[in-house]
């Protein structure tokens, strides 16, 4: 793998987000809109009483990682989106550049990209909510570490399907995250859903994130099984990712075998 | 004179279900030529070269560029050979200097802001270095595309109508730009044009293309009168609507 080439694909998008700075907007905008919404919808449901934990603490940490995690996903999309509307994929392929080190570039793209959403997120929390994202200490790092590969694996999954079936399926790639949300526990605890969808839940890593989120915030303790609990959800994620690498992989394959690369554009599929 | 074998085509064929796009072709391009690759519309020409480029996986056949099999060693060989196409725009969104520090990433380019610099002045691109790719003119955007296209200073350069819908003026300066870089480097390149007074102008041998199948091959300064023709531009409207009764009188 050539460093020189992943960072080609890296900084073509830095380059852009720097020409042009209502690109940022997707960088941070929704980001802030959304919690700044969920801050207030969260402090006017705890301001009812009666609760056992604080709703702005477990709601809004959940909601700043869930956040991170789209951003993850949705900056590799864009990315990615970029060539297509750009019509660029065939200058980079036919370059040496390997199917390898254009994602990997990608995903450098939307790490970037999405921690710098998930530091301005956690900003504004702290400003206008009080709310401190990393009281939930240590345990932090294996959360967001599981949602990065989780956000990489969706994002690549999303990226190979539009590599597929061309830029018109660019609208699958947006609600994903709005989707898997209602099944992931970021809102609600999975107990909460119908038992029959729990099995569903249990296939989603970013549950066992938000589960054992919910578990530390309110009983304050960390037991074996939040570990294991995070030891599943990131096996799980990394799986996802590997399955979806390959899933890209065989349909660049197939695009070869086709000619796609050469005339990929919107009117061509 | 050196007669180093470049690229190496052997039946190679493109099939599209029961569509035969290219259909067991065999040619070499050698160091120091200009070879030129004619044929009407959907003749086979740019499937061909999107084979040779790596971005259209053959159905049959090989390609070996400098003494390579490109299935085998593809993004090594990709780093000594580059290409310039009509339908191939830069990235319109970034500027002039920003696309070729990014090609110039690709390719691995040592003295990356350097060899921009050369590359700017060569092609007259200075004052543009700061413009996106996407408000240049057309022949600013072509010499942009060759700048890219001889920035890893390439074995073989491959060029799919590289002065369509350029004007006279700018098409001569950008044949002039490919002359001499082939003087200076000895690369082979293979040249798709239906200009055929530039093709006259510019190649050392042309070869007609017609249904996916390779017709003629010669000079073309000799090949018209050899087939009973005045002009290129005659034997290509021949090759071009009645490719079957000159495919015939060829294998006779």
């Amino acid at each position: 793998m050539s460093l020189s080439r992943v960072y080609a694909i890296y900084i073509r998008q830095m380059f852009l987000l720097k020409s042009n700075p209502t690109r940022l907007a997707t960088v941070f905008l929704w980001l802030i809109i959304d919690i700044i919404q969920w801050g207030f919808i969260t402090k006017y449901i705890g301001s009812f009483g009666e609760a056992t934990f604080g709703f702005v603490t477990v709601i809004l940490g959940a909601i700043i990682l869930w956040e991170f995690m789209s951003r993850i996903q949705q900056g590799m999309l864009m990315a990615f989106l970029e060539d297509i509307w750009t019509q660029n994929f065939i200058n980079f392929f036919a370059s040496p550049l390997k199917v390898g080190e254009y994602l990997s570039g990608l995903v450098l793209t939307s790490i970037t990209t999405g921690l710098a959403g998930f530091f301005a997120v956690v900003a504004i929390a702290g400003s206008v909510f009080g709310y401190n994202v990393f009281r939930i200490g240590a345990l932090l790092i294996p959360f967001m570490v599981i949602l990065l590969i989780f956000g990489i694996g969706m994002g690549v999954f999303v990226s190979a399907i539009i590599f597929r079936l061309g830029p018109s399926a660019e609208w699958l790639g947006w609600p994903i995250p709005m989707v898997l949300a209602l099944f992931a526990g970021v809102y609600f605890p999975i107990s909460t859903l119908p038992p029959a969808l729990h099995a569903f839940a249990k296939l989603i890593p970013a549950s066992y994130v938000f589960e054992s989120m919910r578990a530390v915030l309110t009983a304050k303790t960390f037991t074996s099984d939040l570990f294991l609990n995070l030891l599943i959800g990131g096996l799980l994620a990394l799986a996802y990712l590997l399955i979806a690498s390959r899933v890209f992989i065989h349909i660049y394959r197939k695009n070869l075998e086709s000619g796609t690369i050469a005339r990929f554009n919107a009117e061509a599929l | 004179m050196d007669h180093e074998t470049i690229l190496r085509i052997t039946n190679l064929t493109k099939e599209y279900h029961a569509l035969k796009a290219v259909d067991r072709i065999s040619f070499d391009v050698s160091s120091g030529e200009i070879v030129g690759l004619l044929g009407p519309n959907g003749a086979g020409k740019t499937t061909t070269i999107n084979m040779i480029l790596g971005i259209l996986e053959p159905t049959g056949g090989s390609i070996e560029i400098l003494g390579k099999d490109l299935r085998k060693c593809g993004p090594d060989i990709r780093k000594h050979m580059n290409f310039a196409a009509v339908y191939a725009h830069m990235p319109a969104n970034l500027t002039v200097r920003q696309n070729l520090y990014i090609f110039g990433l690709l390719y691995e380019i040592n003295n990356i802001k350097d060899r921009i610099n050369v590359l700017l002045r060569e092609f007259d691109l200075e004052r543009f270095a700061s413009t996106k790719a996407g408000l240049l003119s057309s022949g600013e955007a072509s010499r942009l595309s060759l700048a890219k296209a001889i920035m890893n200073e390439p074995r073989l350069l491959l060029l799919d109508e590289p002065t369509a819908s350029l004007d006279p003026s700018i098409s001569q300066l950008i044949r002039e730009k490919i002359r001499r870089y082939m003087a200076r480097s000895r690369a082979g390149i293979l040249w798709t044009s239906h200009n055929m007074n530039e093709i006259e102008t510019v190649c050392d041998r042309v070869m007609f293309l017609a249904h996916g199948r390779i017709l003629l091959n010669g000079s073309p300064k000799t090949l018209p009168a050899e087939h009973g023709m005045k002009t290129l531009e005659e034997l290509f409207i021949a090759v071009a609507r009645e490719p079957v009764c000159l495919e015939h009188e060829v294998s006779t």
